[in-house]
């Protein structure tokens, strides 16, 4: 054997070895889900299920334990659906017309304004917990999916309108400087000209988003209890409970249940979901 | 008078965002920074006490523990997320032919909640139920894994699950980084003669500064606000062997009521956070301008 193709064969090795440690968490949490809880104890992590059973998927959404209700993670499901859905267009709309105004419409400080908005995109959130908190109660949003609508959108427009502005800088201003010489307005313009060929970053913007707010968990837990938490807080809830026999196949499917609507929609739009990332971290 | 109107139309389409950026997060910040020179328990209250609550929080042994954790799991979360996301790039742009397959497999643990991973990893690391019982069930009787109820090495699991969840994305950073390597260079350096890891020692890893730039931003930003995972893998236990400075600020400002030295604690994380990307903000707003 050359030494090329053996080198060839140890990075094929490693690349394969790494691929089972990414899928590891993956491949028990599907494998555990299928069990019963008798396999469970009686087998170990890693085995293969002896006999498939769809019982704890079905203990996970109907009936599982959150705290004192035992009606499944179904209601948190809805509750994260209910949020995330309004909170994802609400903060990407005002996202592209922002990216639009910084971009194509510039005004004496709009860097500062830029720069206000970048700062407010790598705050830690554990900074604004106790206002937020006491400004829903105030408006009678507490423990309320609407309120934790406008707390992710708030804090979503610092990111949206980053997407936005990056994207319409690289868009010529001759096309913007020639309709206003004909005598479009600033609407028209933005639905005519700049909107039709925003396509690929309403995607990266719609996905991380979508990411960022079905996943979270600091503001559902600190902002929401019992019945109006989103998916995350159940999930905990169930997965951090002592009370009872721990039901770890129950567990892990209400997690899947958890991580499915992000699942799907990396797998169908992972091109955008790594731009995103990449847009958020690489070009600030 | 319609030109008038198109003048301010940008501004007036800017305000309603700018507006809730002012109140929800600068004015909260000032806010949370009143706050933490007060003496508010459960409540808000508006009697000053200067720096007594700051003095009071260096002084939580607590406090000393989630600092202390901080800085084992940063350096540790960052070097490590690095040396495999920089390894596997580097592997991965040997033109391998399943390259589509392992990508996508690398970087699925980003689309996934913390808590969901944390979930996953809490089990797979119980000594009872998860790795160390398998061990045992294929005969290799000796082997412990049991860092995760050990205090000394619980906070090592939270590395290590941190590592799984974002070192696919630092790999996605810099296989683009290596994509975007000046050709031409490599060429030249391969006819000078020079070999497989002297062109990468040389030539290509000193042009990924960028991508290691912000490979390290991120993963700091991570870092200093990491509190799902930690909430859902060990719940900052055994006993309070895995607090970092975001479940402090929770559990004293939710729990144990201590409202004032929740805002003095969430102060100094913006202090930190702010001192690394203020510098950053700075330079890409005046290169855009």
């Amino acid at each position: 054997m050359s030494s090329n193709k053996f080198w060839r064969s140890l990075i094929y090795i490693t690349l394969l070895v790494f691929a089972a440690f990414y899928l590891l968490p993956i491949y028990v949490m599907l494998t555990t889900s299928f069990k019963s809880v008798d396999e469970i104890r009686t087998g170990h992590i890693l085995s293969w299920p002896n006999v498939f059973t769809t019982d704890a998927w079905g203990k996970a959404w109907f009936d599982a334990c959150i705290g004192i209700s035992c009606e499944g993670i179904n209601k948190y499901f809805w509750n994260s659906v209910k949020m995330v859905i309004p909170a994802v267009l609400l903060s990407t709309l005002p996202g592209a017309f922002n990216g639009y105004v910084l971009t194509k419409w510039r005004f004496p400080g709009h860097n500062i304004v830029f720069g206000l908005l970048l700062f407010s995109c790598f705050i830690p959130f554990q900074i604004v917990l106790i206002p937020t908190a006491t400004v829903l109660g105030k408006l009678g949003i507490a423990d309320s999916t609407l309120g934790l609508i406008l707390v992710h959108m708030a804090y979503g427009l610092g990111f949206t309108t980053l997407f936005f502005r990056n994207f319409y800088q690289a868009f010529p201003d001759e096309l913007v400087r020639a309709a206003r010489i004909d005598g479009a307005g600033f609407f028209t313009i933005f639905w005519r000209i700049m909107l039709p060929s925003s396509g690929p970053i309403i995607a990266i913007s719609v996905i991380w988003q979508f990411t960022n707010i079905w996943n979270d968990f600091l503001f559902g837990a600190s902002f929401t209890s019992g019945a109006n938490s989103p998916i995350t807080v159940a999930l905990n809830n169930l997965a951090n409970s002592s009370t009872g026999a721990k039901e770890y196949n129950v567990d892990m499917a209400a997690a899947i249940y958890a991580a499915l609507p992000t699942l799907v929609a990396y797998v169908f739009a992972g091109k955008y979901f790594i731009k995103g990332l990449l847009a958020g971290s690489v070009k600030g | 008078m319609k030109k008038r109107i198109q003048n301010i139309l940008p501004l007036l389409v800017l305000s309603p965002t700018m507006v809730i950026i002012l109140v929800f997060v600068y004015a909260f910040i000032v806010w949370t920074a009143i706050l933490s020179f007060t003496n508010s328990t459960i409540l808000p209250r508006y009697s000053f006490v200067g720096w007594t609550q700051y003095i009071k929080l260096w002084s939580i042994p607590n406090w000393y523990t989630a600092i202390k954790n901080l800085f084992i799991f940063t350096p540790l979360y960052i070097s490590i997320s690095v040396v495999i996301g920089l390894s596997l790039a580097i592997f991965l742009d040997q033109k391998i032919r399943i390259e589509g397959v392992i990508r996508p497999i690398y970087l699925y643990p980003m689309a996934l909640s913390f808590i969901v991973s944390g979930t996953a990893w809490k089990w797979f690391l119980n000594p009872g139920t998860g790795l160390e019982n398998a061990m045992h069930n294929f005969g290799w009787e000796s082997f412990t894994f049991d860092w995760i109820i050990n205090s000394d090495k619980a906070i090592y699991t939270v590395v290590i699950a941190a590592v799984w969840q974002s070192s696919g994305f630092v790999m996605a950073i810099f296989l683009s980084g290596l994509r975007g390597v000046n050709d031409e260079v490599v060429k030249s350096a391969k006819i000078d003669g020079a070999g497989f890891f002297n062109v990468y020692r040389y030539v290509i890893i000193p042009q990924l500064k960028p991508a290691f730039a912000s490979a390290v931003i991120i993963l700091l930003h991570l870092a200093i606000k990491s509190y799902d995972l930690v909430i859902a893998l060990t719940n900052a236990g055994p006993g309070n062997s895995t607090e970092m400075p975001a479940t402090f600020m929770y559990s004293y400002t939710f729990a144990r009521s201590q409202m004032a030295i929740g805002s003095a604690s969430a102060v100094v994380m913006l202090l930190t956070i702010a001192s690394i990307f203020v510098p950053y903000i700075y330079s890409e707003v005046k290169n855009s301008a």
